[in-house]
């Protein structure tokens, strides 16, 4: 049997040529994408921001359609609402999101709610409104802290395993390239004005385990070509590093991605979100290990002394020591 | 590598197959198969987002919120005016219509007493809470100012959900749903709990602990009719205690509250095996319990948690070290509760149950399987482009990952944690994980093959050289993995836990089944050629 070879033997792509025009646009890309969220903000779903919530009884129906009110209420506009069976088979509750200028004003807030209930007793003409309220978010005002603050400490503890690992160099590159990843999914989410929900909280975290892991591969590859090629150019390393892991770069993304696209195209649209941050943070995050996490090492300096044992003066003492000892026969 | 030895054979198959048959109730109960309740096997908890649960709508009275207001500037106003120098005496203390009114028994005193209730007036938002009047010269009046009472209704309200979501995470990662309704309202919902009563119980109790002296003036006649000695109140004794239906006359002022305490546990007296909860004041607390027992050596004191006795025992020595036991009615779950809802702190106001309902997923059933359906096309592509690569090393990839699935639930399950949504991204992260050291490890081996070195010594390179980025790769995550479970809360921690389990599978699955059966597949093929 013939097996599938994707990328062919012995690539030589000269990725690091151009390390400079793509570092300027990926920084670029970070500012943009900071621009966005700071001046146009995140589209904070019903989750963070709280929203009014509806709650209904189909009383001539044995089962509430609740797939067919989450796409009704969805085209309303008020972000991917929560739908829930809510006591009995036939009853439901429904939370939306508000927009931001009727936050805060309990009449705006009624108003959508009514626009909610009117929607649906349009097409269900015996539907029992039970309540119309105004709901808190579902995350505590800590976790915003909490979440920095556990974030802050997990790269801090990622940095110092990398730097004990390898080299302090490499624990600033690998913290840079997940800085970019993050930047542009947030970027991203500002920019389509895409529902911020705790799902995407998720994502993050998903698409920053994805790049840590892309960026050690090619690094530990990076660290034993040091070892074995001393006398080669940095630049040059490099690329052969990049170009030896090609192969299972390609083949791991793929993977990644056949997993994620149906998950994209068929999947429910409740999880369009998720998993749409995961797959563009599958392509920064490869991205990212070549085109900044390698670079960034000849910028700050790496050379092939750092994972050689250093000859000490006490060494030197012994070598020479020796060499006297031969030479007397 | 290739002698894989009988010891090392033995632990890996036996903690694989002890792992995935873990998961075996999980499956089978997604299966839709009804589990017997007698075989006690745990299974995966589901979230909210993907299997609903109880919900609880748990309502305040403003009144209460109030009235506490008033009963608290009551005390600081009799305090303030008890430790004037000299001591600025009143009477006529009256809590009617919402304000506060006193008399001054010597009218010269009235700058003073202005003076020290001042500071009183100011909340703690650095707004003014109270208006301070004087009524016919000598009666102070103190009236909450217009928006007082809301702002302080909001802030009870906001520490309530705070305390409730204390109290549900002391059972374990849950990630439950709490939310305010409305000013006074808040929305409790717990996946899957299979006891609603206990959960009604462990959030709607509010665990406010007092400690007060016992009046032993009091006529044991009168204390029975409810008639209260001047400056006692009388309460009952809580239901479960050996004096449950009689009641006991206590003094107003001058007790304890046990909003203090940095530490509850439930324990058992080893003396007579009561069940127990033992109690550590802070500082500032232990200081005020030691002042109370040193000046009343001898005397009765009772112990009263939400309004009723649970015993009241004698001060036989000063009590120093700012710890204490309470016992009498108690069960192991019920000192359990207590214990939970004194650490995380009473409610700031008495909430009352006013709905009680099951809700279904969040995330709704169809979206849910349209879901899985997807994920199932995924795998299937994931698993057909391995094999279709790496030839037979792909199918060892594709059982490890069978495995590796499995044996996650299965720790899932014997942890008794609680897979959300945020779960499944980490579970999609560790597979990742675990497929990307396969590949690792396969190219690694072409790689070896295609430098000329023999099938056996590229096998044993392969594996060995990969390794290091494996482990590099998932020691990295895992440390980020621990420190988000130490320190995140909801999807987050509910992120992290399936993260760290699911990095520890892989690496087990993915690296080390994978070649223990290649080891074996070579030693016994000797194949002179490798199809990878």
């Amino acid at each position: 049997m013939k097996l599938l070879k994707l990328v062919p033997a012995d690539t030589n792509i000269k990725f690091l040529r151009l390390r400079v025009p793509f570092f300027v646009v990926s920084m670029l890309l970070i500012i943009a994408s900071w621009a966005l969220v700071l001046t146009q903000g995140l589209n904070y779903g019903v989750d963070f921001a709280g929203g009014q919530e509806v709650q209904l009884t189909f009383e001539e129906l044995e089962e509430a359609p609740i797939g067919d009110l989450r796409d009704k209420v969805a085209a309303l506009g008020y972000g991917s609402p929560v739908v829930q069976e809510f006591g009995a088979p036939n009853a439901v509750s429904i939370r939306v999101s508000l927009p931001e200028e009727a936050e805060g004003q309990p009449g705006a807030a009624a108003e959508i709610g009514s626009e909610v209930i009117e929607t649906i007793s349009s097409e269900f003409p015996n539907v029992r409104t039970d309540g119309n309220n105004t709901v808190g978010g579902k995350v505590a005002e800590e976790f915003q802290t909490s979440a920095i603050l556990a974030l802050g400490l997990a790269m801090l503890g990622v940095a110092l395993y990398i730097w004990i690992r390898f080299e302090w160099q490499f624990g600033v590159g690998a913290l840079f390239a997940l800085f970019h990843d993050v930047s542009l999914t947030l970027g991203m989410f500002s920019l389509f004005r895409l529902e911020f929900s705790l799902q995407i909280i998720a994502a993050i975290l998903a698409l920053i385990g994805y790049s840590l892991n892309d960026t050690i591969v090619v690094y530990d590859r990076i660290r034993e070509n040091l070892k074995k090629y001393r006398k080669m150019q940095l630049p040059e390393l490099l690329d052969l590093s990049v170009n030896e892991t090609l192969a299972r770069t390609v083949m791991t993304s793929l993977t990644l991605l056949v997993a994620m696209l149906p998950l994209l195209f068929f999947g429910p649209a409740s999880l369009f979100g998720l998993v749409a941050a995961i797959t563009a943070g599958l392509f920064f995050g490869t991205y990212s290990s070549v085109y900044l996490a390698s670079p960034i090492l000849i910028w700050l300096g790496v050379t092939s002394d750092s994972f050689v044992p250093q000859e000490t003066e006490a060494d030197r003492q012994e070598k020479k020591a020796r060499e006297a000892a031969r030479g007397t026969p | 590598m290739l002698e894989v030895p009988l010891w090392k054979r033995l632990m890996l198959w036996g903690i694989t197959i002890a792992a995935f048959a873990a998961a075996i109730p999980s499956l089978l109960s997604t299966a839709g198969v009804e589990i017997p309740d007698d075989i006690a096997a745990p299974s995966v908890n589901l979230g909210l987002d993907l299997a609903g649960g109880s919900h609880l709508l748990l309502e305040a009275k403003e009144e209460d919120i109030a009235a506490q207001k008033l009963q608290n500037i009551e005390e600081n106003a009799r305090q303030a005016m008890r430790n004037a120098e000299p001591r600025i005496r009143i009477g006529d203390v009256s809590t009617a219509n919402d304000q506060l009114s006193f008399m001054l028994d010597n009218v010269a005193d009235i700058d003073r007493a202005r003076g020290e209730l001042e500071p009183l007036m100011q909340g703690p938002n650095l707004t003014r809470e109270w208006d301070l009047s004087f009524v016919d010269t000598q009666r102070i009046v103190l009236s909450p100012t217009s928006g007082s009472v809301s702002q302080s209704v909001d802030d009870a309200m906001e520490a309530a959900v705070k305390v409730i979501r204390d109290r549900i995470d002391a059972l374990g990662t849950r990630e439950p749903t709490i939310i305010r309704q409305g000013d006074t309202r808040i929305v409790v919902q717990v996946p899957g709990i299979e006891d609603p009563q206990a959960l009604k119980d462990l959030v709607g109790k509010t665990a406010k602990l007092e400690f007060k002296l016992v009046d032993d003036s009091a006529l044991p006649t009168q204390v029975q009719a409810g008639i209260a000695p001047p400056g006692s109140q009388i309460y009952p004794f809580a239901e479960g205690t050996d004096q449950a239906g009689t009641f006991i006359a206590v003094e107003r002022l001058g007790g304890i509250r046990g909003d203090s305490l940095t530490t509850a546990r439930a324990g058992v007296d080893s003396r007579n095996n009561e069940d127990i909860v033992s109690i550590t004041f802070d500082s500032q607390g232990g200081q005020k319990f030691a002042k109370l027992s040193t000046e009343n050596v001898g005397k009765n004191f009772a112990i009263i948690l939400d309004d009723k006795v649970i015993s009241a025992p004698v001060f036989n020595e000063p009590i120093l070290g700012g710890s204490a036991q309470i016992s009498g009615s108690f069960d192991a779950d019920s000192a359990n509760e207590l214990a939970i809802q004194l650490t995380s702190g009473a409610l700031p106001v008495d909430l009352t149950v006013v709905e009680e309902r099951s809700v279904s997923a969040e995330l709704g059933e169809e979206s849910i399987r349209s879901g899985m359906l997807a994920m199932l096309i995924g795998s299937l592509a994931v698993i057909t482009l391995m094999i279709a690569t790496y030839g037979r090393f792909g199918i060892y990839a594709t059982i490890a990952l069978i495995f590796n699935v499995g044996g996650l639930l299965g720790l899932m399950a014997i942890g008794n944690f609680t897979l959300t949504l945020p779960g499944i991204a980490g579970f999609v992260l560790t597979v990742g994980a675990a497929v990307d050291a396969n590949v690792l490890i396969y190219e690694r081996i072409r790689e070896e093959r295609k430098r000329g070195r023999k099938v056996i010594a590229a096998v044993e390179n392969g594996y060995k050289e990969a390794a290091r980025a494996i482990y590099d790769a998932n020691i990295t995550n895992l440390i980020a993995g621990a420190l988000l479970f130490a320190f995140g809360s909801g999807p987050v921690k509910g992120f992290a836990v399936v993260l760290v389990i699911g990095l520890v599978t892989s690496v087990f699955t993915a690296l080390w089944l994978t070649s223990m059966w290649v080891a074996d597949y070579i030693r016994k093929s000797r194949p002179t050629d490798l199809t990878i």
